[in-house]
């Protein structure tokens, strides 16, 4: 702005113009024109509430679960803009995402000096159709059949004898685990301990040791807590070898007990 | 008559025979058995051609018998005779003819053999028999006819020769002619105490078809024919006493269980199984009416030894010891006692016990394995399976008295030899051969020998020998 000194000259000179022209010669002047008539100032208009021109819903009609654009525009004096439903106060243009879980009828209100305007939009919500099941996975389930052979192994006994020997009772303790796991994977499954001997005994005396093994192999299971009742015992006693050969290696592999999956 | 059993023990292999107590000839000890004379019969027309068939069976019935020796038929007389007239009776010496002037009249040669048409052609050397068998067949409207005859050759005319004068009867194929000559045999074997075994069958277990099944045949291994069609595991048979009805273990239904068949229909006759994880079928007992088994029942571990009827009610058990004891089998003399195998001593061994439970003995002596104990008919011997003196699962035939518990071996390795079971004469054993991974079944006699093969195709076993 000017400075002090600035404005104090130019106040001087406006005085020192006004004092001179009041110094004339005394002349009859003439009447003084009439003034001009005085400007007549509208009163300023009457304040307009506000205009909501668009507010829209888009999509209209969504299934439940997705969801809808509002959209709104509000023009004039405006002061606030909000709407209902929980969206809350928003600008006067905007849009704004929703997730009605109903058919739900937003209202907006715009409010100002004028008053407030309200509009509505209307989302539809319809319930989905089911969804569609999953698509078959692209490695099939693994089948009770190749978790016995994989994670369930024979285990041997000595000639003429039904007891679990030390190595067994290592190979069964692991079954247990691998066996309880199968039994909760396939709940309507059971399990079949087959009992199986070398082909040097007679066979009818065979039948009984194959049972006994198959028992003596189920009974150390079930106190490991493998539940009893999803296992059953056969006997074959030589009627089903494994392998003909006449050694002990043939005849070990033949005194087992070996476990399938029961019909 | 007294019954005389003893079993032969040393090298001579002399079989002293099981005289039943209806036995018309009474043989003589000192020659050991009778020579018996067959030259081969012929026939008249339509019916040559099933000579060799008859001839061959005749032979066979007679050999196996073990009741006679059989003369070769080389050393005999070149003329047969086919009926009584064929007979003559040897010409008397001429009386000496008078001398006069000195002309000497010619000796007349005096024959001195009939070339067969004399009796004591066939008694004397080469042949030797002590009797003769002959006769003939001839097709008679559509009908094979055999006419036989038995001679006893130390008679001195064949009009007091005459044994058997016979006719039978049968189809004109080659069937009618094999049972002409069972039926022939038959006679002559029973006039000599014996029993033929014509008639009788052993059922088996054979696996020709790809699964074990039953099977039965005649006692020459003609006429093998399949009874079960389970397509499983079907095994372990017996016979009842009258040959009408078997029983076995089959997996058809999951768990090894007992069946009942008939045999003549072949139709189940359904027995109710106890539920149990084995049921063993054991024996019947002499009366056809009820079986003894081995079953898991109760105790859930096999087996004890139980008794029920035919349709599987009325069971109870026999046995209680918590071993494994199979095998049941029942006296066929007094129904009262049985025999089986029993782990209760260790490996498995043969016991004998009362019916009842009671009077428990251990037969065999605890060496190796025993197994398979079979009944004679006498109820007084069993044969049975076991390993004494070779290697485990190397099993040989013996046969034992019960009451002294001397004992017999019938076979000396060559294989495995197992479920030994006695023919209804007395004389003959069925039993199965193992050798390498080849298991057939073969008869023989008491003492061990004429080894004869009844099988050959698949894997056959478990014999057991019904009427």
């Amino acid at each position: 702005m000017f400075s002090k000194r600035k404005f104090s000259i130019i106040c001087l000179a406006l005085a020192l113009a006004m004092f001179a022209a009041g110094c004339k010669k005394k002349v009859p002047a003439p009447a003084p024109p009439p003034p001009p008539p005085p400007v007549v100032q509208p009163p300023p208009p009457a304040p307009v509430a506000p205009t909501v021109s668009q507010f829209t819903a888009e999509p209209s009609s969504i299934q439940r679960g997705q969801s809808s654009t509002l959209r709104w525009e509000v023009t004039g004096a405006v002061t606030s803009v909000s709407i209902n439903q929980g969206v809350g106060t928003v600008q006067s243009t905007g849009n704004s995402r929703v997730s009605p879980s109903d058919s739900t009828t937003y209202t907006l209100t715009a409010t100002g000096p004028g008053g407030s305007t309200t509009s509505s939009a209307t989302v539809n919500v319809s319930a989905p159709p089911p969804p569609p099941p999953p698509p078959p996975p692209s490695n099939p389930p693994v089948s009770i059949d190749q978790r016995l052979g994989s994670d369930v192994q024979d285990a041997y006994f000595d000639y003429d004898k039904t007891d679990i020997r030390s190595d067994a009772r290592d190979t069964l303790s692991k079954n247990a685990a691998a066996l309880k796991a199968i039994l909760s994977d396939f709940p309507n499954a059971s399990i079949v301990i087959e009992g199986h001997c070398d082909e040097r005994g007679s066979a009818e005396y065979n039948l009984g040791l194959g049972d006994r093994r198959a028992s003596s192999a189920k009974e150390f299971l079930q106190g490991l807590g493998v539940p009893a009742d999803r296992l059953k015992t056969i006997s074959y006693g030589k009627e089903r070898p494994q392998c003909t050969e006449q050694n002990e290696s043939c005849w070990q592999k033949n005194r087992r007990v070996h476990f399938v999956a029961g019909q | 008559m007294k019954k005389l059993i003893c079993f032969a023990i040393g090298v001579s292999g002399t079989l002293c025979i099981l005289l039943g107590q209806d036995a018309v000839i009474n043989v003589s000890k000192e020659g050991g058995i009778p020579a018996i004379a067959i030259p081969d019969l012929r026939g008249a027309g339509d019916a040559q051609k099933f000579m060799a068939a008859f001839n061959e069976t005749l032979s066979s019935d007679i050999k196996s018998s073990g009741r006679f020796k059989l003369v070769p038929k080389t050393s005999l007389p070149t003329f047969v005779p086919q009926q009584p007239s064929d007979f003559q009776q040897p010409a008397p010496p001429p009386a000496a003819a008078p001398l006069r002037g000195r002309k000497q009249p010619a000796q007349a040669v005096t024959p001195t053999n009939g070339g067969g048409r004399w009796m004591q052609d066939w008694s004397s050397p080469p042949a030797q028999a002590n009797f003769l068998a002959f006769g003939y067949t001839a097709a008679q409207n559509g009908v094979l006819v055999l006419q036989g005859w038995l001679y006893n050759l130390a008679k001195d005319t064949p009009a007091n020769a005459q044994l058997i004068g016979k006719r039978y009867l049968g189809t004109v194929d080659e069937a009618g002619a094999r049972k002409l000559a069972h039926e022939f045999a038959a006679d002559i074997i029973s006039l000599f105490g014996g029993q033929s075994l014509f008639g009788s069958h052993i059922f088996f277990t054979s696996d020709r078809t790809g699964h074990k099944e039953i099977w039965m045949m005649d006692p020459d291994g003609k006429n093998q024919r399949q009874i079960t069609r389970f397509n499983n595991i079907s095994t372990y048979p017996t016979v009842s006493p009258d040959g009408s009805k078997i029983a076995f273990t089959s997996w058809v239904k999951g768990q090894p269980a007992i069946f009942i068949f008939s045999v003549d229909p072949v139709r189940d006759l359904r027995y109710y199984n106890q539920a149990a994880s084995v049921n063993q079928a054991g024996s019947f007992t002499p009366d056809g009416k009820q079986i003894i088994y081995a079953s898991s029942a109760g105790t859930g571990r096999c087996c004890r030894i139980f008794a029920a009827n035919l349709d599987g009610t009325g069971f109870r058990p026999i046995s209680s010891s918590s071993a494994i004891e199979v095998e049941p089998k029942v006296n066929p003399k007094t129904g009262t006692d049985i025999v089986f195998s029993s782990g209760r001593s260790g490996p498995q061994q043969v016991y004998r016990m009362s019916m009842d439970g009671s009077d428990l003995e251990r037969l065999t002596p605890g060496i190796g394995e025993a197994s398979n104990a079979s009944w004679h008919p006498d109820g007084q011997h069993i044969a049975f399976a076991w390993t004494q003196g070779y290697s485990t699962g190397a099993f040989n035939i013996f046969t034992m008295n019960v009451a002294t518990k001397e004992y017999v071996q019938l076979t000396h390795g060559d294989g495995k030899n197992e479920n030994p079971s006695w023919a209804p004469d007395g004389v003959h054993i069925v039993f199965a051969k193992t050798r390498g991974n080849s298991s057939q079944i073969y008869t023989m006699l008491a003492d061990g020998t004429q080894l004869q093969p009844l099988t050959t195709t698949g894997q056959n076993e478990r014999p057991v020998w019904g009427k």
